[in-house]
């Protein structure tokens, strides 16, 4: 059965908009095998609201899914706007009288999320320069959020993050040293305990909305929240896949790491050491690469059947390649 | 094997017509299209470059392991003595070994691509193309 989303949305308006509001351009954003997003607008009387409708398309399974559930991500967005990151306003969350399933509806926010545009395009000329301490003091006010209570998010730290990448590399069965011996030394050099805070878990290019004057206007892409190590935050960010093409500049291809920690700890954030930060990047290559061994599996067992699944699973020897350097580097 | 056309002549003139037809297609199928244009690109490099790369990893693995054989056997067994904790970042050869066989794939799989530690390019030179995918 598919819904009729658009007819869905024409409903929600009156409800969101009150009575003579009505939808109008209403279409699909994007959209991949289990979440999409649309875009529309309500005009009520004398008002104008431009929103973004985030909904689950797919089958969602709490016990296995690494993600968490579009009402947990509304809550902890809420949450984070209050301590004053830049994020979406949540303006409704869905339940059954809407008809929509899983989904959220959220202000929408106009600016850049394109990661090769934000490093190389001259219209982030002006602002490059501090993006990485303000992506360091935002990671600070996430950092510093109490996560609401009874949302059941998940607590991973730096063994349990390679056991689970590990276990899905032996069962994918290919064999690559390079990976092997990431593994290795990353189980020598897992850093100290530390307490640990909310994460976004997926903090990078592509989730990061970028204004040509403002810098960074939005977190988006919460599905992967957890609770953890915050340099594991910091680490993704600075993993090269997410450089595009600026491998000079660790922080997202836009800045340097000492800006990125300066940023955080002005921010008030429990000041983080660079190697720490190294190890969760180094893992974050590691990750990536089983990653994109996934990606091709799902496209061998049939699952996924796109062309772009296994030309993703040659993108394996792009961490190959950053793997072997810092493993030459060190932490 | 024959020439007249060779295969990778053949990944060559599929992935020009794709190229040719990606703007008829809706955005996905473009975007889908550009992706089977780089595969056929994957294709032809490895047709061109992959028995060198190979013969290099082979020659790079031997040394490591110090004994002669195939490149399957030489991985699984280099897999499986980096696994067993006999080899580490400190033994001597294991890094520029993989540092070939890494540089040499990813010439293959994705040229373009920029990995950690690549030099900075000279101002005003054209950033590279994006990745496949």
């Amino acid at each position: 059965m598919t819904l009729d989303v658009a007819d869905a949305l024409s409903r929600l308006a009156h409800r969101l908009g009150g009575e003579g509001a009505r939808l109008s351009d209403a279409g699909r954003l994007s959209g991949g095998a289990s979440m999409e997003t649309w875009g529309f607008v309500i005009e009520g009387a004398g008002a104008r609201e431009d929103l973004i409708l985030r909904r689950r398309s797919g089958a969602f399974d709490p016990e296995n899914a690494r993600s968490i559930s579009l009402a947990t991500e509304a809550a902890l967005i809420r949450a984070t706007g209050a301590r004053g990151a830049p994020v979406p306003s949540v303006r409704h969350v869905c339940d059954d009288a809407d008809g929509l399933g899983e989904a959220y509806v959220m202000g929408r926010v106009s600016g850049e999320t394109l990661g090769k545009r934000i490093v190389s395009d001259p219209r982030f000329d002006a602002v490059r320069g501090g993006l990485a301490r303000q992506c360091g003091a935002v990671l600070a006010q996430i950092h510093a959020t109490p996560p609401p209570p009874g949302l059941a998010l998940k607590t991973i730290d730096g063994i349990g993050e390679l056991d689970r990448y590990e276990e899905v590399y032996r069962a994918v069965g290919a064999g690559r040293p390079i990976l092997e011996l990431a593994f290795q030394y990353l189980r020598k050099h897992v850093p100290d305990a530390v307490e640990p805070t909310l994460l976004h878990g997926d903090f990078r290019n592509g989730n990061l909305m970028f204004d040509p004057e403002k810098g960074l206007v939005a977190v988006l892409d919460w599905e992967l929240s957890h609770i953890g190590d915050p340099a594991e935050d910091m680490g993704w960010i600075c993993t090269n896949s997410w450089r595009f093409g600026r491998p000079d500049r660790p922080v997202g291809g836009f800045g340097d790491y000492a800006d990125l920690l300066a940023g955080y700890a002005a921010a008030g954030g429990r000041p983080i050491e660079l190697s720490r930060v190294r190890f969760w990047q180094m893992l974050g290559s590691l990750r990536w690469g089983v990653m994109c061994l996934t990606m091709y599996m799902s496209w061998a067992n049939g699952t996924e059947r796109s062309v772009e699944r296994p030309m993703i699973g040659r993108r394996v020897s792009e961490t190959e390649a950053d793997l072997v350097t810092l493993l030459e580097q060190g932490l | 094997m024959i020439t007249h056309p060779r295969t990778e002549e053949l990944a060559e003139a599929v992935a020009a017509w794709i190229d040719q037809i990606r703007p008829s297609l809706d955005p996905r199928n473009a975007f889908l299209a550009r992706v089977a244009a780089n595969a056929m690109a994957t294709i032809r490099r490895e047709i061109t470059e992959g028995p060198a790369a190979e013969v290099a990893a082979v020659a790079a693995m031997a040394g490591v392991l110090g004994r002669a054989g195939t490149y399957e056997d030489l991985n699984a067994e280099l897999c499986q003595r980096i696994r067993s904790g006999d080899l580490t970042v400190e033994t001597p050869g294991l890094l520029p070994a993989l540092r070939v066989m890494a540089d040499d794939q990813l010439a293959i799989d994705q040229p373009s691509y920029r990995p950690e530690g690549a030099p900075q390019p000279p101002s005003g030179q054209p950033t590279p193309p994006p990745a496949p995918v």
